[in-house]
């Protein structure tokens, strides 16, 4: 039992560029936890290579991998915050870890407590702070040695909605300011959509789909990715109410439209009723916000003459939004 | 009044007697926490999945305390004469009652402070291993002050347990009060010594329990 080895990540080969905000989401039991731990050799890999700035993480040795993980930021789930010390000498344990003077110990904690928007908690215990506060403790502790990447370990994933929200800020407002790049994995979409440039989807240990936070949403291949994009629009869920409106009638299509980035923001169904002699009945759409633009689904039932109609669904295709015809199935 | 009560007693004995009581109680109770967390640490991190993991190193360690643990003190004491003797030069005062009360505590103290550390939370020792700290700074900066009011009740327990050594230790010629209770109180029928004798010693654990108690509340900010 104890020496049984388990293969959690299997041929992996991910390049994040610096200063991206790059995410992981999978399920659990995907290999997403090993993934981000590999990375600062919490767990070792039994072959492959991890390059950060142009070093192998995984050939090092274990005095140079010491030096060299002061200079990787990590936060977690559960915060993992040191109970018997205050919020200031929590942040201060990473820089007297690497050994930095105690005066400029003090100058870098006060900067970083203001960094984090906990100015006057400073001399709080970890148990006198919300789950929140103690996250924005954690950040703050994972930058004291200015790394150059910062992992996040489903880190928002035991706070409220409303507090994840906050925490998300925070880490794109720093990803912004300091040029850092942020790995983070989880099992929610919406974290994704809020704060990642690009995502990797996980399943049994293997990467299934990576790409631009926008395409994996558009246009997702995998049944995994499906399933995660799924979880954001409600809408997909409620296709079923559309059956009354998908008739046989030829003066009559129901059309789902997939609006990506700027296109989100254009009217283009006044647009398309005024040009053409069509009326458009809005059935339901909804719209997300990412990091890369909004992308937006819109049901609508066009009604018309057939050749008509198929005009329009030309002039919607032709300024850039997908168009999908439903039928019955 | 008091001599009505206690004819038999003799106060200047009796502070003697405390004071010797006190110095074997502490100075074992400060022996017993180096030794018993020194033991304690190399039990946990020798352990399967810590730091220092050695199935050798710490089946011996566990051998050893499961040992000294199992022999009983009045035993251990007796066994100890010839070590003590070498170590100390003599086998009579409270001096020589030090190492038999050290030996004989520790590692039942080594065992609280290995179920102390056992309780400390797995996810900040591997924050630590992430921001890329040494072995010893883990030790002293996270296992230890982690602990640290689990490793204060221990010592407390344990220090219960020295004074009430100290007092068997006493009839075997160490001082203190179990030896003013047992020469001048029981063995010449001075009933109202033992009595006086047993109040002290009351006294001193109560004192005892006060000091870990109140400390270990002190250093608990979870």
């Amino acid at each position: 039992m104890k020496d049984q080895t388990v293969q959690a990540v299997d041929d992996v080969s991910i390049d994040i560029p610096k200063g991206e905000i790059f995410g992981v989401i999978g399920y659990s039991g995907a290999g997403k936890s090993t993934f981000i731990r590999l990375i600062n050799r919490l767990e070792d890999p039994s072959e492959g290579e991890i390059i950060l700035d142009d070093q192998d993480i995984a050939a090092l040795k274990k005095e140079p991998l010491r030096k060299q993980r002061q200079k990787i930021g990590m936060i977690f789930q559960h915060f993992n915050l040191l109970w018997s010390r205050t919020v200031f000498e929590n942040i201060a344990f990473p820089l007297e870890i690497a050994g930095v003077a105690k005066n400029e110990r003090e100058e870098k904690v006060q900067e970083l407590i203001e960094l984090v928007g906990l100015k006057g908690r400073e001399n709080s215990y970890p148990s006198q702070l919300s789950g929140g506060q103690k996250q924005r403790v954690g950040i703050a502790r994972s930058l004291a040695n200015d790394p150059t990447v910062l992992l996040c370990d489903e880190a928002t994933s035991a706070l409220d909605p409303e507090t994840t929200d906050d925490i998300l800020d925070l880490l794109v407002s720093i990803n912004e300011k300091l040029n850092l790049t942020i790995i983070l994995i989880t099992h929610e979409m919406h974290v994704i959509q809020k704060v990642c440039h690009r995502v990797a989807v996980m399943e049994q240990g293997q990467v299934v789909e990576q790409g631009e936070v926008l395409n994996v949403f558009v246009k997702p291949q995998s049944k995994t990715t499906k399933r995660f994009v799924q979880q954001l629009s409600p809408l997909e869920h409620q296709i079923d109410r559309l059956d009354e409106f998908i008739t046989d009638d030829q003066q009559s299509e129901v059309v789902k439209l997939h609006f990506i980035g700027n296109n989100a923001k254009r009217a283009l169904i006044s647009e398309v009723s005024k040009q053409l002699d069509v009326a458009i009945n809005i059935l339901q759409g909804s719209i997300s916000p990412t990091q890369e633009g909004a992308y937006g689904t819109l049901y609508v039932e066009i009604k018309g003459e057939p050749k008509v109609i198929q005009e329009a669904i030309q002039y919607i295709e032709a300024s850039g939004v997908e168009v999908e015809v439903l039928k019955h199935v | 009044m008091f001599n009505d009560i206690f004819p038999n007693v003799q106060m200047d004995q009796m502070w003697v007697a405390t004071y010797e009581t006190f110095y074997m109680t502490i100075i074992s109770v400060v022996g017993t926490f180096i030794l018993g967390i020194l033991l304690g640490l190399l039990l946990y991190l020798t352990n399967r999945g810590n730091l220092w993991q050695n199935s050798i190193i710490n089946s011996i360690t566990a051998s050893v305390v499961n040992i000294f643990r199992a022999i009983p003190f009045i035993i251990l004491i007796l066994l100890l004469f010839p070590f003590t003797d070498f170590l100390v030069g003599t086998i009579r005062g409270p001096n020589a009652a030090l190492p038999a009360l050290i030996i004989g505590a520790a590692p039942f103290y080594a065992r609280l402070v290995e179920i102390a550390l056992k309780e400390v939370d797995k996810g900040v020792i591997e924050a630590a291993q992430a921001m890329g700290a040494k072995a010893h700074t883990i030790i002293f900066k996270v296992l230890l002050p982690e602990s640290m009011p689990a490793l204060i009740s221990g010592i407390t327990v344990t220090a219960i347990a020295l004074i009430s050594y100290t007092a068997m230790a006493g009839v075997i010629g160490a001082g203190g009060l179990g030896d003013l209770a047992y020469m001048q109180g029981f063995q010449r029928r001075n009933f109202d010594v033992v009595f006086l004798c047993t109040v002290f010693i009351v006294v001193i654990v109560f004192i005892f329990q006060f000091l870990g108690d109140w400390s270990s509340r002190k250093v608990d900010h979870r």
